[in-house]
């Protein structure tokens, strides 16, 4: 399969996704200004800081020509996964539920933190066991995940949240210790930790190289219509 | 001869902007005529004691900066030492003092920023940053609490929007530094060798393009203003001085140049930094042997209006400049305008050995020959003399007494494990990304020097060091002690030291006893790396660290990088297995003087600081990296501030495991201090079950030691070494015990480790 991974102006980890992806499958880089995703199999958006984010985070970003492609790209079931920045984008552009605010800190924070798998019935955490608990660094200033409280009581009947920070792990004030969330259809991820800095035994964790090997399964094993 | 160009009007003009009388007669008699504003203005930036090191050169002299792995010196942007695979590594530390006592968020900031262009312009990608901060003590001042916040916001508001990882650092607490704080970036990149280049101009004809951010009026004189006199009364009015940092545009501009690089499309490359336009122009142009004309109405700027003088000096952050043959501009330009930044074409290459700055009319507004730039400013013979007893009065004097010395070992522990110099930064390193990149190994804490995987399979190990109390107590063994710690961080890790980059943070060296600081302390550097057999590739100095009541400590800050083969047995600082043994590695005579437990004494400083054994130094470096390199140990961590207790304190709480030691006989101070000597290590009994032999290094490459050639950096004093490894307890349950000492809880360590920063962020 093929990964496409974004790159804005502003990205960080672009490379890192690249590399992480490539543990799975093939992976390729796609430029913000174009509209082409090179027919990829799933869209990664990266972490960083697109455009500067001097606005509110990820507010420019959705806006680039590729994010519509990324659109349609995901109308039509394919699989986005957003981390990080790519979370805050994907919330911005309206593919995913709630928004990510300045966390209660005011910090930036960088943290090797414990997550929890809640669903493993998920494209993104199907290699996962529910209740699993996978280490996975965070690193952000704009993590604490918000939706009205109406909002975020569907979400969680809907299972569309599929971590959480372990209890007392979560590192910036997000309502019910929320790390990632799913659109309603399933195809859409967004998580503030980095699976892409958990793939390589030499530099830390492991854990994170499940969220690619469930959309490799995903990808390799169609779901049913 | 009468000048085409305006008069600089009053007589005293030269003074304001920092030339001597003296210095300004020279550059009469050398121009023939008066200079015009913007030549004066050029000329006092170019002739400032941060541009032109004319305080320090000659001293720096003394440095030793050759050796078979430099694959550029100083004198470019960084220096670069081969690590192998037809890659290089550039690093270079630099100073951003002035700015970030101004204003600390942007100072810092931008000081960042600076050290990447540095590492970008030799055709680098930068891989890594680290600091090394000093500020005034936070239990006293509201000020410095204030500085150490706002710097260590400003150092991660540029590392991590721009995708370098924060890999490392230190920060140090003393009253000297609460009028004069120091943020001092290093930054490394990584190459492959045929993508370095030089900045040297070359090829007349060719044309100057500017990269990057419009240029305003922000930082204007920075060099001359904040880096070359001392601060006081005043100095918010110079924050128009300080520059403002963007690291989105840097970001751009990082990945334009090292594209432009990639496609071969420039002749020479060259960052601006102080002095903007005016330093970086007639340093390429001094390399190259040519003259340059440059046309200020083709900077691209910020702001309507500006005369040529302020173009010429302005500081604007996040601008490149770089030569290029005139059929591939339009490449050029296409590749800027894909990341969408700026480029300009602002001059163009000559033979005529002059750099000409011409307005909008084509009116000189300057004509100078770039040797007067450059070459002319004087170089001044320092006048050291050594201070006589009392030593020099250093402003805030001795930090205020937390211990009076009645306290058992347990408490004194706790309380040095407490102390802000001595406690956990994990405060300050989370709020750094370390990962970005995916090549960190050894992340913060997890040992005693950073820790990146390089392509070729093997890696690279950085250290930042240097303990300004400990040279003000003597400069010269304090020096050395620095660049001996480095390297000894770099062995935990199983790192040889490839190079040295330094930053000589001093007082006014215009007084004897600062300039005595400073011949000493390079003394010290040099005898340092000349034992270790490494070379010093770059650095930077900053003078003039000096408040009303009096200097700095002479803060020598040393970064060091090495190398080492096999990134996944890289040591750790945590002890890692119940019941391993734990052995002192190394010639271990510690002494009290200018130590934290002195310091927390309220004791004055004063040396003598213990002798260095440099044979039995690098005996010690080299038994621990074969060992820490065969995999044969758990953890290896030196002995620095603190002496031996805190040492072994700190491996129990990286590791979250107690200890039982019986200190050595004759070792009666666990407090004690003698840093880059000594090593705690652990492993399986087995590996030091064999005596001294154990200890063996690589027996053919052992050459005389003392000796020349490039056998001398992993040479022997192996009989200093061997009898230094000495099995003194075992890891183990959940209380750290020194015999006959103490006994604390490995959680109560932990506790006051923990707490001692956090409560003054």
């Amino acid at each position: 399969m093929k990964f496409g991974v974004i790159r804005f102006p502003g990205s960080c980890d672009e490379v890192d996704a690249q590399l992480a992806a490539e543990r799975v499958g093939e992976a390729v880089i796609l430029w913000h200004a174009d509209h082409d995703l090179q027919g990829v199999d799933a869209v990664v958006i990266p972490g960083g800081f697109s455009y500067g984010d001097y606005l509110r985070v990820g507010a420019i970003a959705r806006f680039a020509p590729v994010m519509e492609e990324v659109a349609s790209f995901a109308r039509a079931g394919g699989l986005v996964l957003g981390i990080c920045n790519g979370f805050q984008v994907l919330c911005e552009a309206g593919l995913l539920p709630g928004a990510l605010l300045p966390n209660t800190s005011l910090r930036f924070v960088f943290r090797q933190v414990e997550l929890e798998v809640v669903s493993a019935d998920s494209a993104f955490t199907r290699a996962c066991v529910e209740g699993e608990r996978l280490s996975i660094p965070v690193k952000h200033t704009s993590g604490r995940f918000y939706a009205p409280s109406e909002e975020l009581a569907r979400l969680e009947s809907a299972g569309q949240v599929l971590l959480r920070y372990a209890p007392g792990e979560n590192p910036n004030g997000s309502l019910n210790d929320i790390a990632g969330v799913r659109n309603q259809a399933g195809n859409v991820f967004g998580l503030m930790p980095h699976p892409e800095h958990a793939v390589d035994p030499l530099i830390g964790s492991v854990d994170g190289l499940k969220i690619f090997e469930s959309i490799r399964a995903q990808v390799g094993e169609p779901a049913p219509v | 001869m009468a000048s085409p160009l305006p008069s600089s009007g009053p007589a005293d003009k030269h003074r304001e902007l920092g030339l001597t009388d003296a210095e300004y007669e020279l550059i009469l008699q050398r121009l023939g005529r008066e200079p015009g504003d913007t030549e004066l203005a050029m000329l006092s930036l170019m002739w400032s004691e941060h541009c032109a090191y004319k305080h320090s050169r000659k001293v720096l002299r003394r440095l030793p900066t050759e050796g078979p792995s430099v694959l550029m010196g100083p004198g470019e942007n960084a220096g670069v030492v081969d690590v192998g695979g037809g890659l290089g590594v550039a690093f270079k530390v630099e100073s951003h003092n002035h700015p970030s006592a101004v204003e600390p968020f942007q100072g810092a900031a931008t000081g960042v920023g600076g050290i990447l262009r540095d590492v970008f312009a030799v055709g680098a990608r930068p891989i890594a940053v680290l600091d090394s901060l000093r500020f005034g003590e936070p239990a006293l001042s509201a000020r410095s609490r204030y500085l150490l916040d706002r710097a260590v916001g400003g150092i991660g508001h540029y590392g991590n929007s721009i995708g370098v990882p924060t890999v490392g650092g230190e920060i140090y607490f003393e009253p000297s530094y609460e009028q004069n704080c120091l943020v001092n970036a290093m930054c490394l990149g990584l190459a492959p060798h045929e993508r370095l280049i030089r900045s040297a101009a070359a090829g007349p004809g060719n044309v100057l393009v500017l990269l990057g951010a419009l240029t305003g009026r922000d930082g204007i004189g920075g060099a001359s203003v904040l880096a070359s006199a001392e601060l006081g009364e005043g100095d918010e009015a110079k924050r128009p001085s300080v520059q403002i940092g963007d690291p989105f545009s840097e970001k751009k501009l990082l990945e334009c140049c090292l594209e432009l690089l990639d496609r071969e499309l420039l002749v020479s490359l060259q960052d601006l930094g102080a002095a903007g336009l005016t330093s970086s122009s007639s340093e390429m142009a001094s390399k190259g042997g040519v003259g340059l004309d440059i046309d200020c109405s083709a900077v691209p700027l910020r702001e309507a209006g500006m005369e040529p003088f302020e173009i010429m000096v302005s500081e604007s952050q996040e601008r490149m400049l770089c030569v290029v043959e005139p059929e591939r501009v339009a490449e050029v330009i296409a590749v800027c305008e894909r990341w969408e930044t700026l480029a300009s074409v602002i001059g163009i290459v000559n033979d005529s050995g002059r750099l000409r700055v011409l307005d909008a009319d084509g009116v000189a507004a300057a004509d100078l020959p770039v040797g007067i730039l450059v070459d002319d400013c004087p170089l001044y013979d320092l006048e050291p003399v050594a201070p006589e007893s009392p030593s020099v009065v250093y402003p805030g004097g001795v930090a205020a007494t937390v211990l009076g010395g009645a306290e058992s070992p347990a408490d004194t522990l706790l309380a040095l494990l407490r102390s802000p110099n001595l406690a956990s930064r994990r405060p300050v390193f989370e709020q750094y990304d370390p990962v970005v990149q995916s090549r960190t190994v050894r992340r913060p804490a997890e040992a005693d020097a950073a820790v990146l995987a390089l392509p070729t399979g093997e890696a690279i190990a950085v250290s930042i060091d240097g303990n300004g109390r400990r040279v003000a107590c003597d400069p010269r063994l304090g020096a050395a002690e620095a660049v001996f710690e480095c390297a000894a961080n770099l062995a935990c890790v199983g790192a040889i030291p490839l190079g040295v980059t330094n930053c000589l943070n001093f007082g006014n060296p215009e007084k004897p006893h600062v300039a005595w600081q400073l011949v000493e302390a390079v003394e010290g550097l040099a005898s340092a790396c000349e034992a270790l057999d490494v070379p010093v590739v770059g650095g930077n100095v900053s003078l003039y660290n000096e408040a009303p009541a009096g200097p700095i400590f002479p803060t020598p800050v040393i970064g060091m990088v090495g190398r080492l083969p096999d990134p996944a047995r890289a040591g750790r600082l945590g002890f890692a297995h119940e019941r391993d043994a734990i052995a002192l590695v190394g010639w271990f005579a510690p002494s009290p003087a200018g130590s934290e437990l002195a310091k927390l004494r309220g004791e004055e400083l004063a040396g003598p600081l213990p002798p260095i054994d440099e044979r039995a130094i690098r005996g010690a470096h080299e038994t621990v990296r074969e060992l820490v390199r065969s995999g044969a140990l758990h953890n290896a961590h030196d002995i620095a501030e603190g002496g031996i207790a805190v040492a072994i304190a700190e491996c129990c709480i990286a590791g979250g495991l107690g200890a039982t030691v019986r200190l050595p006989d004759g070792l009666l101070d666990p407090f004690a201090e003698a840093p880059g000597r000594a090593f705690v290590v652990s492993g399986p009994e087995s590996v030091f079950a064999g005596g001294p032999g154990v200890a063996g290094g690589p027996g053919p490459s052992r050459g005389v030691a003392g000796g020349p050639g490039p056998g001398r950096g992993v040479a022997g004093g192996s009989t200093a070494a061997l009898d230094g490894v000495q099995v003194i307890g075992r890891v183990g349950g959940d209380e750290l015990e020194l015999e006959g000492r103490l006994k604390v809880a490995v959680s109560e360590l932990q506790n006051a480790h923990e707490h001692g920063l956090l409560e003054f962020l």
